[in-house]
């Protein structure tokens, strides 16, 4: 079981392996975003017994028990709330929820936006696969209007969320998507998150094999990607495409797809990726990009700092210990009007 | 009403109850008077009753607002059957309490709000003054509205701000009824309204036109004295149950040597908790308002992981919501304190009432085989003593515990004879030792089956636990069909023998005898009157009165066995009668009321009387 790690060593990912059989479908995407979870945290470097995983119920849910860290399977949808308790109870530890599109959009969807909105300081990781998994194939909250599923035989009616307009819109600080064929681009942007002071919620674009195949194909296979993919840099131009010629420009109060060299498009025209800007119009209106009319972002829309509300509400208790001095219980037991029998 | 000599008549324990509407300020009213009656040592309770609506129509009998107290030179441990005085401040006030006081009593209106649309607002259809029903009362008819405009003619305030005071002359007039000086509602109104000495100036002078104007009409035939009780020696001061409650946790959490967490959502009546505690951070107690109530109790089991003292509190509607969290909490044996503070229900019910019906939802109501330890107060006061007993058992036994209060408790108050924190216990944390290369998560003490805390920032004691069945000390998740059937039984097992460490069952009265009244929470004041009265009457009668309920203490089989009958008296339709007849073949009798009103000491004479001379 547990062995102290001795801190001068460097991390690696057998560190944060649990000795537990991953049980999870071969071939499914959970297995490249736990590796690069290990990876992000052997370079992170924090100690494992300072480190929490949180997770609610669903396949993505099993996470915890192969983290060689703290970690607390709960239930269904409420992973965010479990993961504000501890993270205000104990601010050191480092949280991370782990949760899927029906766990944290459909049962937890209240969890959810309210995590976000109040600015917990723990790492969401929301694997979307738009499928129902553990429960063997009905639609969920982001699936597609028409999706053929074990419930709906005859299509899905019910419009479906966007993960990144609903986080957005609830106040993110920081919300990125990221593919799960991508290892590399999940490992250096979990480490980004682990660093953001702050929620951070990232949307993975995760493949179920057994129900849902391929259902994020034509963002993430390798002939499509640069030309369905805008890939977000903070700083940089909003380029994109096989060419590298394609860019997006703000036209009236709209997103534009323009080629670089024609009708005049210059580079300079082109916007620039503004992760930091505290308005979150534009990083909505990222949001709200899709196939086939325009590339889908991918990496961080949007990350601002703001103080977080674990932090509040330990600032807050602080500052009534230094204003009120040391408690007195027989005091307070004894407060208003007393009076003495005999 | 003759003009007579007044003369002052020796009590032994007087009922009064102001009514008026929600805004007339009858809650502030009957708490300064029960104040005073308090620090003239007299002993007392009260019942404040008051509509869910905020402000539901004015005049109307909906909006009628109540605060009854029972005050004594004797031992008082209920607010009273039947009003033995009534200041009504509306037609409205006295059509909803008529049928609450006692043949003979004083019942004072103000003649001012006695015009035909006032009656009407209430649904009468005539005078009920002018009706032969009022002559078996002792009616004061005085014109409170047009006296206090009159005493604060001189005032700048416009109508409405001084039609505000007008509380103050009933307050002033019960005060010289009742032969109370009132010093500290002096003092209350001072401290109140500091900010506006106007205010203050007005209420004093109304407070003192009250008190002058029963002095000198004399309509009023006597006043009434009712000298200090004979209480416990000590220092004492009013506590309602809410209050307490918070005060146990607070004690809990310093005797522990842990910080507060309490997560919760606000619902009628346990918001108060949420109220007062948020008050006392410098104890470091940290609340959090939730989204819901799953959440409220989601975040408090994740503060309990990370090593807080975790409470979340509601009532029994939220209690319905927190199940399935509760069944987590269960399985993962982390210490968390479950609050419940009943209302009337199913559903919405009645939300400012009182009723003992989520017995059996905090005894079973989860799914899967999910033993809980409960236990109840049965006093404004011990509410204190049972919420730090919660949060003990939680800790030492590392379980939940749902901790049941209810309307009358958490909103009544009495004389709480203050305790002295240096005789509350330590509560024992069962933490791991850090650094331990042999902890598992699931490994037991031998004797009390509990597992070992290990919080996250412990070196050397990473662990996954959660929702899934697990394996035997190592916790790791198991599907093994032995092995679920061993765990159910081994949590089952850890909260029975939570009885190795509570008090035995006590009885009040003979050890065996004819009846044996069996009650628990709330009930006990309204049992302990009804019980002892009977017993002074030579009556073979004793009262068990449970707090202790999963588990019950080890002798309650045989505390049982002395008695002929047993009657089981409950604040619904037979639960906690239901819970014992399952483990003890006895013929327990029951009975029930639920009405959203405590018991009468009346009614339930009556029973124990007719059960004593051979009915069921």
């Amino acid at each position: 079981m547990a062995t102290k790690v001795d801190e001068k060593k460097k991390l690696t990912k057998k560190d944060f392996t649990s000795d537990q059989a991953v049980r999870w479908c071969p071939g499914c995407g959970d297995y490249a975003i736990l590796t690069a979870v290990q990876n992000a945290l052997a370079e992170i470097g924090k100690d494992k017994d300072d480190i929490a995983f949180i997770s609610g119920i669903g396949c993505s849910s099993r996470f915890p028990y192969y983290m060689e860290t703290y970690g607390f399977h709960t239930i269904h949808g409420r992973a965010p709330a479990f993961a504000t308790g501890l993270k205000v109870a104990n601010p050191e530890i480092d949280v991370w929820v782990i949760s899927g599109d029906g766990d944290s959009l459909s049962i937890g969807g209240n969890h959810f936006i309210h995590s976000v909105r109040r600015n917990v300081n723990v790492k969401y990781l929301i694997f979307n696969n738009e499928i129902y998994g553990l429960t063997k194939g009905q639609y969920s909250p982001t699936s597609r209007v028409g999706t053929v599923a074990k419930s709906t035989p005859y299509g899905s009616l019910d419009r479906a969320f966007n993960p990144a307009s609903l986080t957005i819109g609830s106040e993110a600080t920081f919300f990125a998507r990221v593919a799960d064929s991508s290892p590399k681009d999940m490992k250096e942007l979990f480490v980004q998150l682990a660093q953001h002071k702050g929620n951070a919620v990232v949307e993975i674009l995760q493949n179920c094999v057994i129900f849902n195949d391929k259902i994020h194909a034509d963002i993430t296979d390798r002939e499509v990607r640069d030309d369905h993919q805008l890939r977000l840099e903070h700083g940089k131009p909003m380029i994109f495409g096989k060419e590298g010629n394609k860019g997006i420009v703000l036209e009236g109060a709209s997103f534009k797809v323009v080629t670089i060299g024609e009708n005049g498009v210059k580079e300079s025209d082109i916007l620039v990726h503004d992760a930091k800007r505290q308005d979150p119009t534009i990083a909505f209106m990222l949001s709200r990009m899709r196939l086939p009319e325009f590339p889908v972002p991918m990496g961080i829309f949007r990350q601002v700092e703001e103080s977080t509300y674990d932090e509040d509400v330990n600032k807050q208790v602080a500052d009534v210990k230094t204003k009120k001095g040391k408690p007195d219980l027989q005091k307070l037991l004894n407060a208003g009007e007393t009076w003495t029998v005999g | 009403m003759a003009q007579q000599a007044v003369e002052t008549h020796e009590l032994e324990r007087v009922t009064i109850k102001f009514a008026g509407d929600s805004g007339d300020g009858m809650q502030l009213t009957g708490t300064l008077f029960s104040d005073e009656s308090a620090l003239i040592g007299n002993d007392l309770a009260t019942f404040p009753d008051f509509p869910a609506e905020i402000r539901a129509p004015a005049g109307t009998v909906a909006g009628v607002s109540g605060f009854q107290v029972q005050i004594g030179a004797v031992e008082i441990h209920t607010p009273g059957d039947e009003a033995d005085a009534l200041v009504a401040m509306n037609p409205a006030a006295l059509k909803a309490n008529l049928s609450r006081i006692r043949k003979g009593a004083i019942v004072v209106v103000d003649k001012d709000s006695w015009e035909e649309r006032d009656l009407k607002k209430a649904d009468y259809d005539h005078d009920p003054l002018q009706t032969d029903v009022i002559e078996s009362y002792q009616l004061v008819q005085a014109p409170i509205t047009s006296l206090t405009r009159e005493t604060l003619k001189d005032f700048e305030m416009d109508t409405k701000q001084k039609d505000r005071c007008k509380n103050m002359f009933a307050l002033g007039m019960m005060f010289w009824v009742y032969g109370r000086s009132f010093d500290n509602t002096e003092k209350y109104i001072k401290q109140k309204f500091a900010k506006k000495p106007k205010v203050v100036e007005a209420n004093l002078k109304v407070l003192h036109a009250g008190y002058s104007y029963a002095q000198t009409i004399e309509l009023f035939g006597s006043t009434y004295k009712v000298a200090p009780a004979s209480i416990e020696p000590g220092t004492y001061r009013q506590i309602s149950g809410n209050k307490s409650t918070v005060l146990g946790m607070l004690a809990a959490s310093v005797k522990s040597g842990l910080d507060i967490f309490l997560g919760t959502y606000p619902i009628t009546p346990a918001s108060d908790i949420l109220h007062e505690l948020s008050k006392y951070k410098e104890f470091g107690a940290k609340t959090v308002q939730a989204e819901d109530e799953i959440a409220g109790i989601a975040m408090a089991i994740g503060a309990a992981f990370g090593g807080d003292l975790a409470f979340t509190t509601t009532s029994g509607p939220g209690l319905a919501l927190k199940g399935e969290a509760l069944g987590l909490a269960i399985m993962v044996e982390l210490p968390l304190v479950v609050i419940n503070v009943q209302r009337g229900g199913p559903s919405t019910g009645l939300p400012t009432k009182t009723e003992q019906s989520d017995l059996l939802q905090a005894l079973y109501g989860r799914h899967g085989e999910s033993p809980c330890p409960v236990i109840a107060a049965s006093t404004p006061g011990n509410c204190f003593d049972f919420a730090f007993e919660a949060g003990r058992i939680a800790l030492e036994h590392m379980t939940p515990v749902v901790y049941l209060t209810d309307g009358y408790l958490a909103n009544g108050s009495e004389p709480w004879l203050i305790p002295d924190v240096n005789t509350l216990p330590e509560i024992k944390v069962q933490k791991a030792k850090e650094g331990d290369a042999n902890y598992l998560p699931y490994d037991r003490d031998e004797e009390t089956l509990v597992r070992k805390w290990a919080i996250p920032g412990m070196k050397g004691l990473a662990h996954r636990i959660g929702g899934l069945e697990k394996q035997d000390k190592t916790g790791n998740v198991s599907y093994d069909p032995q092995n679920h059937e061993f765990m159910c039984k081994v949590r089952a097992e850890k909260v029975a023998r939570i009885a190795n460490d509570i008090p035995d069952q006590k009885i009040i009265g003979e050890e065996s005898g004819d009846l044996l009244v069996v009650g628990w929470g709330g009930t006990y004041g309204s049992l302990l009157t009804a019980v002892t009265e009977l017993q002074k009457q030579g009556k073979k009668i004793s009262l068990a009165h449970f707090n202790y309920i999963n588990p019950l203490p080890k002798n309650t089989g045989d505390i049982f066995k002395n008695f002929k009958k047993i009657v089981v008296c409950e604040l619904n339709l037979g639960q906690f009668q239901k819970y014992l007849s399952e483990t003890f073949d006895y013929d327990f009798l029951k009975f029930n009321k639920i009405q959203g009103l405590p018991f009468m000491i009346g009614e339930l004479k009556w029973r124990f009387e007719s059960i004593l001379s051979g009915g069921a």
